[in-house]
Parts: structure tokens; sequence; C-alpha cells
């Protein structure tokens, strides 16, 4: 009983140290919550932060979080105390809810000239981004492509997917709306029929992606433009998106800035850099999406042989919002058991 | 257990001498820390929820928590599957304990020690071990297929058995080594003697003593698998198969919804309480927890195929548990390791966690050694009892708690280092007193008198005689703490962010990154940094946790 505790104060001090972000630097540090493939070595993040860091004299720090929605669940749970600067990769379908939060201030950008599906316009988000969910398919494995919702419902069970979990994940909320456009108050028992189909819910995108690239599941949701990806990267077109003649839904990701942030200017100037080409140009090949501008260099040839979306489908944002919490609760009864 | 001290005891000269003033100030200081301990750990596991139902309202109604079907479907699988795993561990470690006692050969000793091994590996780890034998495209997935038959879905009720199954068939198969060792030499000799057959000698001799084991058995890998968390949630798949564990992290860290995290706290708790409670009336000793089993000799001889059969038993055991540890081994090997070595965040998670392993084994020693002080003083009291409590609450559920409450006062994630060491430190408390608790209990029976009549009391007594029956055990309850804490997920899960980051933390994020094989780098670096950690320490306190011959 001779040892005292005093020597793991230091200890646990030095954690300490080591966890407190450097703060003593002379350049302002930018710090922008995003998820996690936006901020990989092999995504947007590290070309975007090189353009960016060019003019702005300070450090832009990506920090990647599971998906989109965990960003609004994190930045939530911080409060005021959040080191975050900006937030880039929430979808407009939490919009009403994220300016309900308080937690954004209105962004200084002319959104004006953007070009999303469903003209987006909004004076605190800046769309930077959007694209089409949709359904890939390893042809490989022997699964059928489905040509529809109904195919991919009462498709052959042995024939799993991977989808993400809506309560943290932006493509996994829009296929929960998407199930809801096209079903309405059918959804929950399609959901049911669905879940023999499902292999696992993944908290983002990643994690069933990287399943599907494994070949450990035949079906993932994704999006149209993940096609175009194995198509330039890999050189392969054994990765099929599934057009589904209900229509595909939109998802057009957004960016906003915090009120709690230390660098209101700086952070400013960066969502104000989201709509140059300089930005947009990247987005395309590296985190496989469409730009949002209309002068952004053209589309690599791949993406002329992706799914045409005739009917893009969207719920009302607002709609969304009144709603997101009962839905949620409907879908997890319905997939739990 | 004391050592070779023991010929210093000589019994019948001992007076009591006139040291009583400083006899009643030891009893007085040993009380004293166990019940500062004691309380140090009751606010740890208790307070968090004390505060919240006091202040917040965020207590639900106990009806409609009932009423929740959601909650009852989560509730039904988490028995389901503790049951089954349990079933399935014990139908598996029965076969293999008995063939282990059976059979003599050169290895065994190492094969025992095996056996030990998913005890401190770190669960995630043994998940990935699990995906790469089992998984869709694992090795018995490949064989299948080869064959025309169709591949394995590891993920849901499957996965999570087969991977209970990995984690606690040796653990019962070590108890069932150990039941049969106690078994007096003179049975197996009186067996050999009457010519027993294989059956005869089961029904006889090994099942009497199964029949004594078996139920706390059974018992410790249901309570074991009824609070898992980072296997159901690696490898569960959703909702559809959650446990209450994983349901109080996705309701904190996905919904944000505090009620329905505060209602499956208090159901998670309610139920583990009823199940130590069911356990502790079973009966069933602690045997084949780190004992190697010296080997009592037996004197069947059994039949050309009894011994096949064996043989057999032996080699698929070792197959299921050794395979995913080649997995690991091999995966890392092949994956980019160099890379991975000199990379930042892995530099700083690693200091991270041996840094936090240190703090929390040196919190959780220092307080089972208070709580086992007081304890001396007061047999059968709330402190012999008090360590055991700590496994009602799961970390993850002492995680929630003060999430919930801290964020009412602070920034979370800067008090997250001190409540991940405590947290770690509290769940290590059950396991440490049981290592170090039986050396320091012989310590005071056999030298208990002389000490007295010598009138050695507090420190002086600390040095000369509890410290040198404790030092092993104690090395190797420090070393289990650690490698508890350094695969621990449950606490970290929810206080994890950019800026504090544990091995299995990282592990876990990389796991789900897409074009990124760091995962079975990482997985090998720290599947290897505890069994390191284990064997070392084991081989230094062997010689006192060596049982001699019965």
């Amino acid at each position: 009983m001779r040892m005292s505790r005093s020597p793991l104060l230091p200890l646990l001090a030095a954690v300490f140290g080591l966890a407190a972000p450097a703060a003593a630097q002379e350049k302002p540090v930018l710090t922008v919550y995003t998820y996690d493939s936006f901020a990989a070595e092999w995504g947007p993040g590290p070309k975007i932060e090189a353009a960016f860091e060019e003019t702005c004299a300070c450090d832009l720090n990506f920090v990647g979080l599971a998906d989109g929605v965990a960003i609004l669940n994190r930045l939530r749970l911080e409060g005021a105390t959040s080191p975050a600067d900006l937030a880039l990769g929430m979808t407009t379908d939490m919009v009403p809810e994220m300016k309900a939060s308080g937690l954004f201030a209105p962004s200084g950008v002319d959104v004006s000239k953007t070009v999303v599906p469903g003209n987006f316009r909004d004076d605190t988000f800046v769309p930077f981004d959007y694209s089409y969910l949709a359904v890939m398919v390893d042809t490989q494995s022997g699964a059928a492509v489905p040509t529809s919702f109904d195919d991919l419902v009462n498709g052959d069970p042995s024939q799993k997917i991977a989808i993400q979990d809506p309560r943290s994940s932006t493509p996994g909320l829009g296929l929960m709306l998407w199930m809801k456009a096209v079903y309405g108050d059918e959804a929950a028992a399609k959901w049911k029929q669905l879940s023999n189909r499902i292999l696992t819910v993944t908290p983002g995108w990643s994690e069933s992606y990287n399943l599907f690239t494994k070949g450990e599941v035949p079906l993932v949701l994704s999006y149209t433009t993940s096609e175009a990806y194995h198509v330039i990267e890999e050189g392969t077109d054994r990765y099929k998106a599934a057009a589904f003649a209900e229509g595909q839904y939109v998802q057009v990701e957004v960016a906003g800035r915090l009120t709690g942030s230390k660098n209101p200017e700086l952070a400013a100037r960066f969502l104000a850099f989201i709509l140059t080409p300089e930005f947009q140009n990247v987005i395309p090949t590296t985190n496989w999406a469409y730009p949002v501008i209309a002068d952004a260099a053209p589309l690599p040839e791949a993406f002329a042989a992706l799914p045409k979306v005739e009917k893009p489908l969207a719920i009302d944002p607002e709609t969304v919002a009144a709603n997101r919490e009962a839905w949620t609760a409907e879908w997890l009864a319905a997939i739990g058991r | 257990m004391a050592g070779g001290d023991r010929a210093l005891s000589p019994a019948g000269t001992v007076r009591r001498g006139a040291a009583g003033g400083a006899e009643a100030r030891d009893r007085h200081v040993r009380l004293g820390l166990g019940l500062a301990a004691s309380l140090l750990l009751a606010g740890l596991l208790g307070g968090a929820f004390l505060v919240l139902l006091l202040t917040s309202d965020a207590v639900p109604d106990p009806l409609a928590v009932l009423a929740d079907p959601y909650l009852r479907a989560v509730t039904g699988f988490t028995l389901l599957q503790a049951g089954l795993s349990a079933l399935l561990s014990v139908a598996g470690g029965v076969p293999l304990g008995l063939a282990l006692h059976r059979t003599r050969f050169a290895g065994r000793a190492l094969v025992l020690r095996l056996l030990l091994l998913p005890q401190v590996l770190p669960v995630l780890v043994g998940a990935l071990g699990i995906v790469a034998v089992w998984g869709f495209n694992g090795l018995v997935s490949d064989a299948l297929a080869a064959l025309g038959l169709a591949r394995i879905n590891v993920y849901g009720l499957a996965g999570i058995l087969l991977a209970h199954a990995f984690f606690n068939l040796p653990l019962v198969a070590r108890m069932v080594v150990g039941a049969l060792d106690g078994v007096p030499a003179e049975r197996w000799k009186l067996a050999g003697q009457l010519g027993l057959g294989r059956l005869a000698t089961f029904r006889i001799v090994e099942a009497p003593a199964l029949r004594a084991v078996l139920p706390g058995a059974f018992g410790l890998v249901f309570m074991l698998c009824a609070t898992s968390f980072t296997l159901v949630l690696v490898l569960g798949g959703g909702p559809a198969a959650s446990t209450l564990q994983v349901a109080i992290y996705k309701a904190l860290s996905l919904d944000f919804a505090a009620g329905n995290a505060v209602a499956l706290c208090l159901v998670q708790v309610s139920l583990t309480a009823l199940v130590l409670l069911a356990l502790s009336r079973l009966p069933g000793r602690e045997a084949g927890g780190f004992t190697l089993g010296a080997a009592p000799r037996r004197y069947d001889r059994p039949s050309r195929l009894a011994s096949a059969a064996d043989t057999a038993v032996l080699f698929l055991g070792l197959l299921f548990v050794g395979a995913p540890f080649a997995a690991i081994l091999l995966g890392g090997l092949g994956s980019d390791l160099g890379p991975l070595l000199a990379n930042p965040a892995v530099h700083r998670a690693t200091l991270t966690s041996l840094v936090v392993g240190l703090c929390a084994a040196s919190l959780a020693v220092l307080l089972s050694l208070a709580l086992l002080a007081a304890g001396r003083e007061r047999p059968g009291s709330a402190f012999e009892i008090g360590p055991s409590l700590v496994l009602v609450v799961p970390p993850v559920v002492v995680g929630a708690g003060w999430f919930l409450v801290l964020r009412q006062v602070t920034d979370v994630y800067a008090a997250a280092p001190y409540v991940v060491v405590a947290t770690n430190a509290a769940m290590s408390v059950p396991f440490v007193t049981r290592i170090v608790g039986p050396a320091l209990a012989a310590a005071h029976a056999g030298q208990d008198r002389l000490a007295r009549s010598l009138g050695l009391f507090g420190l002086a007594r600390w040095r000369l005689v509890d410290w040198p029956a404790a030092r092993r055990p104690l090395t190797l309850a420090f070393a289990f703490a650690f490698a508890l804490s350094l695969g621990d997920l449950g606490a970290i899960a929810l206080f994890g962010s950019p800026d504090f980051q544990t091995l299995p933390f990282l592990l876990y994020q990389r796991l789900g990154s897409y074009r990124s094989t760091d995962g079975e780098g990482l997985a090998l670096l720290l599947g290897v940094v505890c069994l390191a950690l284990m064997l070392l320490a084991e081989r230094g306190a062997a010689p006192s946790v060596r049982r001699p011959l019965a």
C-alpha cells in the first residue's frame, strides 16, 4: 500500500498534453468536420487542403467522422464547446433541422449560380456536390442487377446487401427517404421484406463499401457515380450501378460554418472557396459526385455511361424534419425483430 | 502459495503482545482504506446514474419501457444469444477439456497456455480473426465453395455465437481440466485398479467432478455474453441482432436519445444483477482460471478407438481456437506494416493506450489491495462481495452514465481520459482481487500469528509478510488489468475522439475504412502487445501460481 497515486497524475497530464490540439501556432487552424472518406488520403480532402492553404495563410484541418448524419450528432453533443469551425458533408434533407439547432451561422456566400437538382437555395448552407443514390452490384458474384425497388425487395434473399444506418449516415438516411418516397405508408412492410436481404447495417458508407469491395457482400447502397470510380481508377466494369424504374433519390451535400467558430471570417472564405473551380474540379474523381457550378471542367468519359436519372426523387426537407424521428423509429422496428 | 517462508511459522509460541494499540490502528487503517476504495468504486459505477435520476427528466417511465417493442426485442436477443453462446461453449468445452485431461502428450502445457490466450486477446482483434476464418471470403467459406456448397454468412447471430464460442469455449475447457485435476489421486488409482472402462470412468469419476463445475461455467459464460459489446457491434450486423450494450451505445452516439439510453441501462443492470444473483447460488468452484493444470496421474488405458477420438477432439478444438490466431498473424504480416508503424496517428494511439493501460492497471491494483485489506478484517462483508458487483455494471453503461452527466457541466471529450482510465480500472478489479486474494489469504493464514507476536503492523507487515506472498500474483494481476485496458473498446467507444484515441478505437475506425488494410496490421500490433505482456507476466508468476500436486 505504499504506492502513491501521485505518479499517475503527470502521466495523465501527458496524455492530455498529447490530446490537446497544438495551440501555440502562428497560423490559425481551421477545423472542418466531415465524413471519413472525404478526409481520407485518397479522398478530396488533401487536394482541397493544399489548394486552400495556398491562399489562406492558415492550417486547414479535416476531421473525418463516421458519416454525414454523425457530423450533426457530434456537433449537438459538443454544443458550444465544439472545436469545429465548419461542417461539410450533411445533406439538404437535414437543413431545417440544422437551422433549428442554432449551431450554424449564415454563410455570406452567393449561391444563386449553383446548379443542383431541385434548385436548392439557402443563406446558411452552401451545396458542394450532388449525386444519386443507387444500389451497386458486383456482377461477378452472380447476383442479378435489380431494375426496380420491387426487384430489390423481392430479390433472392441469399444475395445480400449492405446498407447504412440512417441515424449516422447520409446515404442510409437517403435510402430511408427513398423508400418513403416510393412506397409511402407501405414503407415499413417493404423494409420488413428487404430485411431478409440485409447482410449488415453499418454506421457509415465506408464500412459497407469496404465489405462490398472485399467481396463480403454482392450488393451495397452507394451512388450511381461509384460505377465511374471502378472504371477510371481500377479499369474494371465488374461493378454496376442499378437504375431503378421508380427513379433515384437525389443527395445534395452541403457545408456550413458554425456560430461557435473562432475564425468566422476564415470560415466564410472557405465556404466561398467551395464554389470555385479549384474545389469543384477535384470533386468528380475524388469524391465521385457531380460538381455544382456551371463552369466546372468537363466530366471524364466514364460519367457519360452512368445510368441516366430521368426521375430524380426527393422529399421536401420540411417534411423530412417533421417526420425523421418517427420514420427512424418505424425503420428500427421494421428491420429489428 | 507463500513460498518457502512457511517454515518460519512456529505455531504455539504466539503470545498476545502489548501491540494492541498498533493492532487497533492497523485495523482502522485497513477498514478506512477499504471504505475509501468501496466509495470510489460505488461512486464511479453508480454515481452518474444517481445524479441523472436526481437532476434530469431523462428518467423513463418503467411501464413505457417495458411496453416498447424495440427494447423488448433487444432484451430478448441479448438473452437468446447469451444462452446459446453459453450452451455452445459448454458443449464444445467439455469434450475438449475431457480429451485434454485424458491425453498425455509433450506439448500439453503449451496447449493449456494457448487456451488461456483468447481471454487476454483484445476482443476486436479476435473478431477480425473470426471473420478471416469464418467470413464470406474466409477459409471455411472458400472450402465450402470449392465443394460447391454455400458460403457462410458470418454477420448476425451465427457470427456472434462463433465469436463467443471462440472466446469462451477455451475458458470452459480450462475449468473442466481444473475440475478433473481436483479429483483425488486415489480415485484415478482405484479406477485403474478396477479396470473401469471409458464410460464407467466417466460416470463414476469424471461426471461428478463436472457436475460441480458446469453450472458455474455455464453461468459465467452466460454472464460474459449477456454483457458482450464489441463482438456484437462488429459482427451483429445492425439493429436486427443488437444486444442491450450495443443499443445503449447507438442510442447515445447515433440518436442522442438520453431517455432511451437510461432506460436501456436500467434494463441491462437489472438483468445482469439477476444473472449474478442466480450465479452466486450455483455450485461451482473457480478452478482453471490461471493454473497451469498440474497433471495428476491417470491409470486408465483407453482403447485405440477411444484415444483416436480424443486426438480428433483435441485436433478440432485446437484448430478452432488456433485458426483465428494464425489468420491474424498472416493477415497482419500481409498488410503494409512499414508505413503503418511509421504513422504518427498509430504512435499517438499506442502511447495513449500504454499510458491509459498503466494508469488503469495501477488504479485497479490499488483499489483491489484496499478492498482485500479491509475484507480480511470483515470476512463476508461488502468488501469481499463488492468486486463481483462491478460485473453488474458493464463499461458501456458506466460510460453512458458519465457521458450524460458530464456533458451538462463540461466538455465531455476533455474529461474522456479520466473516465476511460477509471472505467477500465473498475472493470479489472474483480479479476485482480480474484488473482491476488488467495495469495494474500494464504499469507495471512500462515503467518498472521507470527506477525502479530512479532509486533509487525502497517507498512512493515506489508513489506515483510504480504508483499513477498503477493508479489508474483500482483505482477500477473497488473499485467492482466493492463491487457484488459489495452484491449477495451467499451469505455472508449463513447469517449473517443480524433484527439483521444486508443489502439482499439483506432482499429475500430480503420476496420471500416474503405481502401485500407491498416486494420489487419493494427490488429496484429495490438494482439502481439497484449499476448506478450500476459506471457511475460505469466512466466514471472508461474512458480507461485502453479498448484502443487494434491
